[in-house]
């Protein structure tokens, strides 16, 4: 554990915000942070239970927001037939209502993804802690906030105490110098560091992305990014606030406005982390290393560029050698074969990672007059992301390209509504999980960008987008 | 929360995998079961049963359904924070999992639950493993003294005093937070005066 700096020594965007928050810390080094946003989901019903098991009510519920969104349908949503998905929606819509939240239902026309949501909203803003029983919380810290997931006994705390005891992490810095190519995006540059560290390499950590490749990223890039800390092992992963992020809140719902707005602009201008602030890990990427990367494997740490080969498990030292045999085994790939041309049975745009207004606009780039091969499922982060969408007429290049332009919610990342992979069926995804059996049973699951999830539906392959895309952006 | 303990002794047994990811542990279909109905049978479901749900009868847990401590490889528990998969490794007997790495929500989420992360090295884990490849081994884990025996031989682990003292104490740290209320009223009313859009009108 590393101690908070003096006052007057420089200090890391992390340090200025645990401070900020810090409550009181104990002895054994456990410090109690106070939570701005507690976001819960359908899958927070274990959390409840706790909370009536002791009769609590929620602390703060101007503060707690509720989604649905993992078990949301993507179609047929006027008749849900009974059972537990209906179940899930309607359990959480009546704690909601038990304990007085802000409830984004089915029929609101602001639901989506948590993580979605909550940035589209001005729910999520710079200098705030954000906290959901859900690890790719940490797609928040694109604001320069404090988010990280946490399991239904913290979140039961958190409703009813609206803080939480943490461990203070260590804290890293991936800087990546030089600029991404064209068509490689923040999917591609988090792949590619996790592929590089390890899933477990920023195990313990805080993550500050910094550097001109950063800077550089919309507020959707910095989300995707941060989004896939957790897949890097890291406990939360952040962007220091800047104009990007300002100009991406201004006028949102729940952001500040009027004299209010100027006062927090003032605020988070100052969140940056100061120059010499020393970091516990320092790691450099340059940007220009990447390629559109693709994982051929069942962890995320298994990413190759799409140029690339899986590996050849008997050019492997034992210890490796055991586990590329069985990712290779699950995933019905053959030793050291090329990741291009490798059939894909079907597709998926959409989730927490990539389901975005940005995102959809890049695949509609590849799709614009083309037809997929295969079949494919479109699932927009949110209502809002749908709508605008539509209004830009990106709807009709994915029906038209042949795949099905559904409803908002998590759907086929992690298949609780149904949308599932079958057995055996490899599905490239532009989703944040390769783990076996996430889309279903059996299923086989390749990680990559929406660009290159558009471009594996035209061919029908594993492919490089780049040419695909080129004189289209 | 559970109730605390100091030392357990049981069954150790091998699953010789890395990244024995939460999606594992448990698959998602299982998680809207209330916990009162059970999580256990739930445990590492698809690598335990075939797809017409058989048990598998080769798979470790399978030949040893009374064992406590199981040993993997490194990142046991990376992805989801679901708690669920605490629930499915305790409600299947698990008091301990003994691996290079874990992931950090798991690691929490376990040590509310009773349930031990036990991180040793690499090395030391391949040692363990290559003994429990043949057959399970009783083992003795002493939470105070940051102790596993297992096979006759002791390795020292490292464990935060806040988890240790949690494990121990079966604590509940909603009741340890209630006793600072105070403190954290204190802390909203200066956190309303600095930052008043934590609170949207």
């Amino acid at each position: 554990m590393t101690q908070a700096p003096a006052a007057t020594a420089p200090a890391t965007l992390f340090d200025k915000l645990w401070q900020a928050h810090e409550i009181t810390r104990r002895a054994d080094g456990a410090s109690l942070l106070w939570v701005d946003r507690h976001l819960v989901h359908e899958g927070s019903h274990h959390a409840f239970a706790k909370l009536a098991a002791r009769g609590a009510p929620v602390a703060e519920p101007q503060l707690t927001y509720a989604v649905v969104d993992h078990y949301a349908p993507t179609r047929g949503r006027d008749a849900i037939p009974a059972g537990d998905i209906r179940r899930m929606i309607e359990t959480l819509g009546q704690n909601a209502h038990r304990h007085g939240l802000r409830l984004f239902g089915l029929r609101d026309p602001d639901q989506g993804i948590v993580h979605v949501v909550g940035p589209e909203q001005g729910l999520t803003l710079p200098g705030f802690t954000v906290n959901c029983g859900d690890s790719h919380t940490s797609t928040h810290g694109a604001f320069g906030a404090l988010a990280f997931g946490i399991g239904a006994t913290e979140v039961a705390h958190v409703l009813a105490t609206q803080t939480i005891w943490q461990m203070r992490p260590k804290t890293m810095r991936i800087t990546v110098v030089g600029q991404l190519g064209p068509a490689v995006g923040a999917k591609d540059l988090a792949l590619h560091w996790i592929a590089r560290l390890g899933a477990d390499g920023a195990r313990g950590h805080a993550i500050e992305y910094a550097g001109p490749a950063v800077r550089a990223l919309s507020m959707e890039g910095r989300m995707t990014l941060c989004n896939l800390s957790i897949e890097g092992g890291a406990r939360l992963g952040m962007v220091a606030p800047d104009d990007t992020t300002f100009a991406y809140l201004k006028g949102r719902p729940f952001a500040p406005a009027g004299a209010d707005w100027a006062r927090a602009v003032a605020l988070w201008a100052r969140l940056p982390s100061d120059d010499g602030a020393q970091f516990d890990r320092e790691v450099e990427i340059d940007a220009s290393d990447i390629a559109p990367t693709v994982t051929w494997g069942t962890s995320p740490e298994e990413g190759l560029p799409i140029t690339g080969h899986v590996p050849n498990p008997a050019q492997l030292p034992p210890a490796r050698a055991a586990r590329a045999s069985e990712a290779l085994d699950y995933m019905g790939l053959s030793a050291g074969q090329a990741l291009q041309g490798v059939a894909v049975d079907q597709v998926f745009i959409g989730s927490c990672t990539n389901g975005r207004i940005e995102d959809l606009r890049l695949a509609a780039k590849v799709l614009q007059g083309r037809r997929a091969k295969v079949p494919g499922l479109v699932a927009p982060g949110s209502a809002l992301v749908k709508a605008q969408a539509e209004a830009e007429g990106l709807d009709r290049i994915f029906t038209q390209a042949g795949l099905d332009w559904v409803e908002a919610g998590c759907s086929m990342c992690v298949g609780m509504n149904g949308d599932l992979v079958a057995p055996g069926k490899r599905c490239a995804s532009s989703t944040n999980r390769n783990f076996k059996g996430r889309q279903g049973r059996g299923a086989r699951t390749h990680l990559m960008s929406p660009a290159m999830v558009a471009a594996a539906a035209i061919t029908g392959t594993l492919c490089d987008v780049r040419p695909l895309l080129e004189g289209r952006v | 929360m559970s109730a605390g303990w100091t030392h357990h002794s049981g069954t150790a047994v091998a699953l010789d995998l890395e990244s024995v990811d939460t999606d594992q542990l448990i698959p998602a279909r299982f998680m809207s079961v209330p916990r009162v109905q059970g999580y256990g049978p739930y445990l590492l479901h698809d690598l335990r049963y075939d797809g017409a749900g058989q048990k598998l009868p080769d798979f470790v847990l399978n030949r040893h359904e009374g064992a406590s401590i199981l040993v993997a490889r490194r990142n046991f528990g990376s992805g989801s924070s679901r708690e669920a998969a605490v629930y499915a490794l305790v409600d299947f007997g698990m008091r301990v999992v003994v691996a290079p790495s874990f992931g950090d929500i798991f690691s929490a989420n376990a040590v509310n639950n009773g349930l031990l992360p036990l991180a040793l090295p690499e090395a030391d884990v391949d040692q363990i493993l290559a003994m429990l490849v043949a057959q399970p081994a009783e083992a003795r884990v002493d939470l105070q003294a940051g102790n596993l025996r297992i096979c006759g031989q002791d390795y020292a682990f490292q464990l935060p005093q806040v988890w240790r003292e949690k494990l121990m104490n079966g604590w509940d740290d909603i009741d340890l937070t209630t006793a600072r209320a105070p403190q954290i009223a204190a802390y909203k009313t200066a956190r309303r005066a600095s930052t008043p859009w934590v609170w949207p009108s």
